[in-house]
């Protein structure tokens, strides 16, 4: 178990290094100066200025040096400065990680609590008029855009309920019964996509385990199908399951970022966007890294947890 | 039309002539076998012929339009769905059924180039690193893994950063997330064709690397191919939409379905709810056809991976 942690923390490491290089190179691809672009967005005018930007941001050294001083700084957890706000840019995203945790969380669990036993029903009513719905009904979750379904959600609330969501931050100490509300329904909206995908590996995984031989000795035993479902497949059914989990919690923060533009909710992914439209470039370059990180962290995380449920990959 | 269409007219071409390059490539699977797919798989049959028909809206949009796409009109701005406005009007008051039909040339053409793009440097990628194998298909491996490890919208959203909005730069941002999804289905149908034994035969009579690559293993890595390019075309969609709908997509005055359900529109859709209701259906219609029809599909050409 201690080699297969190691080799894990290695490869996240080099991952890291590698999609620090990919960032980086890509911020680079930018036409033009940084410099220019933030001069005249910033508003400023005075052509010295412009150099001092310049130094300040390190733009005046080599690329090589540059990127360096780039890791150097992420390493002591300098993020840079915000041009837009004129303070250091933890300073801005820090508030704002409560907020994007909170909903992929939720998110999370609506999209496992929607998706397993969907997909668990799908797979043991194969072909059923059962199984065709709820794959349709997944479908239609993978293909219509998450933030669309967030205005779906506020229209109908408002046409039924006539009541919506507080569209501006509530926090939890103040009002929680409202915070919980101002989160469900994105959650809801994020959870639903990716409950369409939990729901696909959740049934093809259990098609492939119901058809084991000790399932049928479980059948032909007259083992009760509750037990055979959730004890015997279910059970050896969740490795791929957890697998798209983890990638879905990737793929989610990218959800995120226009979920949380259509509630208004000031998290870090809709940050993003903000700095990304103000071309609040380093903040650009720290967050995509700080994303990266995230990733790689929950994909590390899949794979102990692989190694947890099953012993055999520990020894490969 | 106040604005020049040429761009995007010429993408649509190059991206429907390729699309017919491609299928022609493999004539009996497709053409030969059409009506039995009709038969054996009717829904995804059903969702190919939806998708003709809005590529062919896409195509006749100057024709089945009822007003101009891009005119405003002071006078009945967010105008209920009536007859002379079939899905109403927006806040400036033009008419969203013609932005829809516009708007399906552009998002399409997006959807279509930006697939194909990723899905060609993917398969080239994948068919070089696997064929070659050794250390370069290590290091491209790894640098995919990369690419691959960064959420979808993120890459792109930061390549529209890098690249600014465009039409032309939309569509490199959405295809560079696709490239590594695509070589890896390439690669792994590459490593399977290598072993066989008419490649070791083209190898004993002296012919190429490249000709080997590209002219013995390419034609049979279109099975996977195709089902690759109906899988990412929904979700180059949507990530269209996404950045549309962010203010870094497809710049105006193009009507793109993600532009019209922008922010801005969002604030009047407690009092329009048409406004969001019509695009945002196009958008879920057509993404959805692609999928049903990339299900039928991979059925049909992969029966290994029925109903994952």
């Amino acid at each position: 178990m201690h080699i297969y942690l190691f080799q894990r923390l290695i490869t996240a490491f080099l991952t890291l290094f590698g999609m620090s290089v990919v960032i980086f190179v890509l911020l680079r691809l930018v036409p033009g100066n940084i410099v220019d672009i933030l001069f005249s967005s910033a508003g400023f005018v005075n052509p010295a200025a412009k150099e001092e930007i310049a130094r300040e941001l390190g733009l005046d050294q080599p690329i090589p040096v540059q990127y360096g001083r780039w890791l150097r700084d992420i390493a002591h957890g300098e993020l840079g400065k915000s041009y837009r706000y004129d303070i250091p840019a933890w300073q801005v995203i820090k508030p704002r990680i409560p907020v994007t945790v909170e909903l992929a969380l939720l998110a999370l669990l609506v999209a496992v609590l929607l998706g397993v036993p969907t997909g668990v029903l799908s797979a043991v009513r194969q072909d059923s008029a059962t199984d065709y719905l709820l794959r349709l009904l997944s479908l239609a979750g993978l293909s219509m855009p998450s933030f669309w379904l967030g205005m779906v959600i506020i229209l109908l609330l408002v046409s039924w309920a006539g009541w919506i969501p507080a569209m501006t931050y509530v926090s939890p100490f103040e009002d929680f019964k409202a915070h919980f509300l101002q989160f469900l329904f994105p959650a809801l909206a994020v959870g639903y996509r990716s409950s369409a995908l939990i729901m696909r590996i959740t049934r093809s995984s259990m098609l492939d385990v119901l058809r084991e031989d000790y399932i049928r000795t479980a059948w032909a035993k007259g083992q009760r199908e509750r037990i055979v479902v959730f004890g015997h497949a279910l059970r050896n059914a969740t490795l791929p399951v957890i697998t798209v989990i983890g990638i879905e919690f990737a793929f989610m923060i990218g959800g995120l970022v226009v979920t949380e533009t259509v509630f208004n909710l000031p998290g870090v992914a809709r940050y993003l966007v903000d700095a990304i439209l103000w071309r609040d470039y380093p903040v650009v370059q720290n967050l995509v890294m700080f994303i990266a990180i995230v990733v790689v962290l929950a994909n590390l995380t899949v794979d102990l947890l692989y190694g947890w449920l099953d012993p055999r990959i520990r020894y490969q | 039309m106040q604005y020049s269409s040429t761009p995007i007219l010429q993408y649509f071409a190059m991206a429907v002539s390729s699309l017919f390059a491609a299928a022609t490539f493999h004539p009996d699977s497709l053409s030969g076998n059409f009506f039995r797919f009709c038969r054996e798989k009717p829904l995804g049959a059903l969702a190919g012929g939806l998708l003709l028909v809005m590529v062919l809206a896409a195509v006749f949009a100057e024709t089945l339009a009822t007003h101009d796409s891009i005119r405003t009109d002071a006078e009945h701005t967010l105008a209920r769905p009536n007859h002379a406005h079939w899905f109403g009007t927006d806040n400036l008051g033009r008419d969203i059924y013609s932005r829809i039909i516009y708007g399906a040339r552009v998002s399409l053409a997006v959807g279509i180039a930006s697939t194909l793009l990723g899905a060609v440097v993917g398969g080239i990628i994948g068919i070089v690193s696997g064929y070659f194998g050794g250390w370069l298909d290590l290091m491209t491996q790894r640098i995919m893994d990369i690419l691959q490890g960064l959420p979808l919208l993120v890459l792109a959203l930061v390549m529209t950063a890098a690249l600014g909005p465009s039409i032309g730069n939309v569509i490199v941002a959405i295809s560079v997330p696709i490239i590594p999804r695509a070589q890896r289905v390439i690669r792994a149908s590459v490593l399977a064709i290598r072993e066989f034994a008419y490649i070791e035969a083209a190898k004993a009579l002296g012919v190429g690397h490249l000709g080997i690559a590209f002219r013995h293993v390419l034609p049979n890595t279109v099975g996977p191919f195709i089902v690759l390019m109906t899988a990412q075309f929904g979700s180059a969609i949507l990530v269209e939409a996404a950045l549309s709908f962010l203010g870094l997509g497809v710049p105006e005055p193009y009507p793109s379905w993600g532009r019209m359900l922008s922010v801005s529109a969002a604030e009047f859709a407690q009092k329009a709810p048409w406004v969001v209701l019509y695009p945002g259906s196009a958008i879920s219609l057509v993404v959805f056809a692609s999928n049903l029809l990339g299900d039928a599909i991979r059925d049909k050409l992969d029966p290994k991976l029925r109903g994952a």
